[in-house]
Parts: structure tokens; C-alpha cells; sequence
């Protein structure tokens, strides 16, 4: 393969202007690490509120749940994004549509952060419904016996343990979201993935490149992992499922 | 037994005698489809008119022409009848899968530059784009200076990204560029009013208009931000491949065959929809046609 290696091209000049193809890679980095982190607390938030929801006694409000959690499970991501950013505004009046369209700042950032931010709290709410369920349902009864309240069965004795329980499926889950953050490309966002794409495109050094991005995600990622661990280790409550090793 | 190998010697000393063409050893390209009986010609599916599928997902356009013609002359070369096949190919993967021998003979629409010279050859020039914008006429806008502080669509991925920023910094403009993953979405851009204009190759834009729901409404204008030679792409450091490719434009050019290729996929109606995309032979490629010529982009862009 005649292939032509260069592995000074990120500190060299980009095409038409000062900056190094290194300082495209680093602004496309931060654009992933917000875009990744703004997600996924929205993603928290919402998914413990309607895993939650899913596993009280309201039928009414577990079926809204499911409906919740099926809708944005099933439907592929890169789908999802294209939905909020080209159909959604349609729907809107044709003033506000607009502004939206053309005004609203950093349209892009926002439209992925709540895309990818729904889609991931669907994955939550489904992992903390079975965090939820997997407790002895000895706990929820000792909780109501003893005369606490359903939401304060929740917050002292429900939540605490599930948390615990889910520590591993929600580190991969926050490592997706760094991962799945590159989809955000499609619709414009600054993003590493977009960084790449055009770096490879003006310097035509494309395994450099794609070889670069790939560390940077992996990198990103293994972050995620060794925080959550952190987090792990942290909160584990001595004799229980989390204190193993 | 020592007779027959000396015969089989002898005869085998007549037949390459007879046959010039394998007096010089053969190399690169030419050696791989002579072995392997295959040439792999790189194909697009939607560059119009240059090379996409028809409705019968079979490749057709300008250059797949001018490729059958290349084709045809390195068959006559190797005296040998090669089975041709068609690898589709995208922008992302046009150069890799031709430096790593998957693909012999790119028919699509690349622009020859200084950097992917770096990696591969280009035949001479064939084809030559002007990048412009398309905006809908009702918006009013003729020039890029109209479009200072308004959402201007591109494709992520291309030239045009730097064109569109370097023209900025230039004349002191300040779009809020808007980004499509690919040339449909950022059409898409300009259709739903989400951009004003969209800054692309001006044939590629003349075919997204002719294939939009309302051509008329549409229209290409303003400054030329740069000439692009679009040719024949191959790997480098391959002489005997190159000149059999350039020659074979050559000859189309002095038999004036080029121009009527150019007039039938230019000028005339195409497939699948029949629709004529009017677009006529740039002052660029006319020069280029009178003087063939493998220069990069950045020959024509001096400033």
C-alpha cells in the first residue's frame, strides 16, 4: 500500500488560515465533552424520574413511562436527531419556526444535547426500573409499615440501594454517551467526528487522523469509566451487593 | 524431454519477439489487472452527470464514459479481454481504497490538489467546477457580501468549509455557517429557509436543483470563491497506467469525441429522470480542452 505517513500533519498549518489541524482536534473535543456532559445530566435527571415512576403503584403513570422509554428506545439515534432538528421546527408557527431555524443561538449544540439527552434517560429509566425491582419487595412494605410515606420510601430506602445496584450498566452508559455524541455531526455540530471528517478531507491524511480521533474518544471514555468506578467504590455500603472483592 | 523444454523455450522466445508490448516488463497497475484479469473502476452512485447509478443500478455519466474509452485502451495494451468490475466509492474512502489497491481507476468526481497529489495521480483534467452558492431567487441575494450575518449551508467534509471561512477572514464577512452531512441535507438546509444560500461546487448544485421539487425557484449566483479541476483518479508513481489513461483523453480531445460526451450529459436530457441540467462548458475546461493539463486546483487559484 502506497500510502503517504505523516504524523507531523497535526502540527502543521491548515489550508487557508493559522490554525494547526491539532486545534481543530482540540475544539472538537470540547465540543464532545459538552455536548456528552449537558446530556447526560439530562438524561440523569429524567431517567431516575421516570424509571421511578415505572415501578410506583399509579398504573396511569407506569404506561406513561413505558410509553416514554419504548418511543425513544426504538428508534435509532441518528433518526432521532434528524427528527428534532429538521421536523420538529416545522411543526412550530411560522415566526417562531423560523427563529428557531435562522436565530436561535447554537441551535445545533442544543438540539443534540436534548436529542442525545432523551434517548440516553430512556436507557436509565429502563436500568433503574430493574434496579428498582430487583430489591426485596420486603424493603418498599417495611418502609410503608413503618409509617414512612410512599415518597419518603423512595428517597431513604428505595433509591439509595437501586443506585447502588445500576453503578455498572450506568458506566456504560455514560461512556456511550461520549461515544454516541459523534452522531451530533450530522446535524451540525462542531463536534470531534465533524473535526475529523473536514481534517481529512483539507490534509488528505486520513488514517493519522482517524487514528487520532480514535484515541481521543477511547481516552474520553475510559475517563467516564475510571470516574464511575471512583463513584463506585465511594458509595458502596459495606456487607451489601456493592462491597464485593 | 530436453528437446520439447527447448522447444517450448524457443517458442516462447517468438511469441514475446512478436508481442512489443512485453518487451519492457510490466509494473504497477497494469501488472495486477494483467494478473489478476479484473480492473476495479471506482464509481459514484449520485455525482450527476459525472457518475451515478442509473435506474438499473448500473453506473453511467460523463467520466464512467471516458473510463470505458481508458479501459478499452489498456484491454488493446495487454492484448488481454479484462473483466471489469464496479466499486462504488465515497468521498471518505475514494483515496484510501485506491492507494490500497482495491480500486484501479477512480471515475467520479474528485478535484485534483496539491494534497491529494501527495497520495495519488490524477489524469489530465476533464471536467472543471466552479464553487458559487445557490439561494432561492425570492430571497434577493446576488453576492456573498449579502450574506454577512446570515446562515449559509455547506457540506461538512469538503473544500468549501475553508473556502467559505477563508472568504470571511478575506473580506471581512461574518457568515453563521450551517452544516449538512452530506449535499441532500444541505439542500435540505436551503429548502427549509434553516439557510440562506449554500456554498458548493456549482455543478453539483445545478444537479440538486434540477432534481428539487421546484427548479424555478432556485438559482446559482455570485463570486466564483474557487476553480476546481475535476479528473480521473489513480495511484501514483505509475507512469505506464497514467499515459495510457492520458493519452486516451487526449485522443477524445483531438478527435472532438469530448465535446460531444460533454453536450450529450451536460446539455442534453439524462436518465433516470430525463431532465437537462444546461450547464455550459466553463471558459476554464475550454482552455483546458485546447491545452490538456493535470495541474492542481491551486494552479488556477494563484492570488
Amino acid at each position: 500500500m502506497k500510502y503517504h505517513w505523516n504524523w507531523g500533519i497535526f502540527f502543521e498549518q491548515i489550508k487557508y488560515g493559522d490554525e494547526t489541524y491539532l486545534s481543530w482536534l482540540i475544539s472538537g473535543l470540547g465540543w464532545t465533552v459538552a455536548v456528552s456532559l449537558a446530556s447526560w445530566v439530562i438524561a440523569l435527571l429524567l431517567g431516575f424520574a421516570i424509571g421511578t415512576v415505572r415501578t410506583t403503584p399509579r398504573t396511569w403513570l407506569v404506561r406513561l413511562g413505558n410509553a416514554y422509554v419504548e418511543l425513544f428506545r426504538n428508534i435509532p439515534l441518528l433518526v432521532q436527531m434528524f427528527l428534532w432538528f429538521f421536523v420538529v421546527p416545522e411543526f412550530l408557527p411560522r415566526n417562531l419556526s423560523l427563529w428557531v431555524k435562522q436565530e436561535m443561538p447554537a441551535k445545533e449544540f442544543v438540539t443534540a444535547t436534548v436529542c442525545l439527552g432523551l434517548f440516553t434517560s430512556a436507557r436509565i429509566a429502563e436500568q433503574v426500573r430493574a434496579g428498582i425491582q430487583s430489591l426485596p419487595r420486603g424493603q418498599r412494605m417495611a418502609g410503608l409499615a413503618m409509617g414512612l410515606t410512599l415518597p419518603q420510601t423512595y428517597r431513604y430506602i428505595l433509591l439509595p440501594m437501586a443506585f447502588r445496584i445500576i453503578i455498572p450498566p450506568l458506566t456504560s452508559e455514560f461512556m456511550n454517551v461520549f461515544k454516541n455524541s459523534s452522531v451530533a455531526f450530522a446535524i451540525g455540530v462542531l463536534e470531534l467526528t465533524f473535526q475529523a471528517r473536514q481534517m481529512q478531507e483539507d490534509s488528505e491524511q486520513g488514517i493519522e487522523t482517524y487514528l487520532a480521533v480514535t484515541v481521543l474518544y477511547f481516552v474520553c471514555a475510559f475517563i467516564a469509566n475510571r470516574m464511575m468506578a471512583f463513584i463506585e467504590k465511594r458509595s458502596r455500603v459495606p456487607g451489601y451487593i456493592a462491597a464485593a472483592k | 524431454m530436453i528437446y520439447r523444454f527447448r522447444l517450448s523455450l524457443f517458442l516462447l522466445a517468438g511469441l514475446l519477439a512478436t508481442t512489443p508490448a512485453f518487451a519492457q516488463e510490466l509494473s504497477g497497475t497494469l501488472k495486477k489487472v494483467k494478473e489478476s484479469g479484473t480492473i476495479v473502476m471506482g464509481i459514484r452512485e449520485s455525482s450527476y452527470p459525472l457518475s451515478y447509478l442509473d435506474d438499473k443500478q448500473q453506473p453511467i455519466g460523463y467520466h464512467i464514459e471516458i473510463c470505458n474509452k481508458i479501459v478499452e485502451a489498456v484491454k488493446r495494451e495487454l492484448e488481454a479481454n479484462l473483466k471489469v468490475q464496479h466499486q462504488p466509492v465515497t468521498s471518505q474512502n475514494r483515496i484510501p481504497l485506491v492507494t490500497n489497491g482495491t480500486v484501479d481507476i477512480e471515475c467520479g468526481s474528485t478535484t485534483n490538489n496539491e494534497a491529494r497529489q501527495k497520495q495519488v495521480a490524477f489524469a489530465v483534467t476533464t471536467f472543471v467546477t466552479n464553487v458559487r452558492m445557490v439561494v432561492k431567487k425570492a430571497s434577493g441575494i446576488t453576492s456573498l457580501s449579502q450574506l454577512d450575518g446570515k446562515p449559509v449551508a455547506t457540506t461538512s467534509g469538503t473544500t468549501s468549509v475553508q473556502l467559505m471561512r477563508a472568504h470571511e477572514k478575506g473580506k471581512n464577512v461574518n457568515f453563521k455557517e450551517v452544516y449538512g452531512k452530506d449535499h441532500a441535507d444541505s439542500f435540505l438546509l436551503l429548502e427549509t429557509d434553516r439557510a440562506v444560500a449554500f456554498v458548493m461546487d456549482d455543478n453539483l448544485l445545478a444537479g440538486l436543483v434540477t432534481s428539487s421539487k421546484n427548479p424555478q425557484e432556485y438559482a446559482i449566483v455570485g463570486e466564483v470563491l474557487n476553480i476546481e479541476p475535476i479528473a480521473i483518479m489513480m495511484r501514483k508513481d505509475d507512469p505506464a497506467f497514467k499515459k495510457i489513461a492520458d493519452d486516451t483523453i487526449r485522443g477524445l480531445i483531438k478527435s472532438g469525441e469530448i465535446e460531444k460526451l460533454y453536450n450529450k450529459w451536460f446539455l442534453s436530457p439524462i436518465p433516470p429522470k430525463n431532465v437537462n441540467m444546461n450547464f455550459a462548458m466553463s471558459e476554464t475546461l475550454k482552455g483546458l480542452i485546447k491545452n490538456p493539463s493535470d495541474a492542481p486546483a491551486e494552479f488556477y487559484n494563484k492570488k
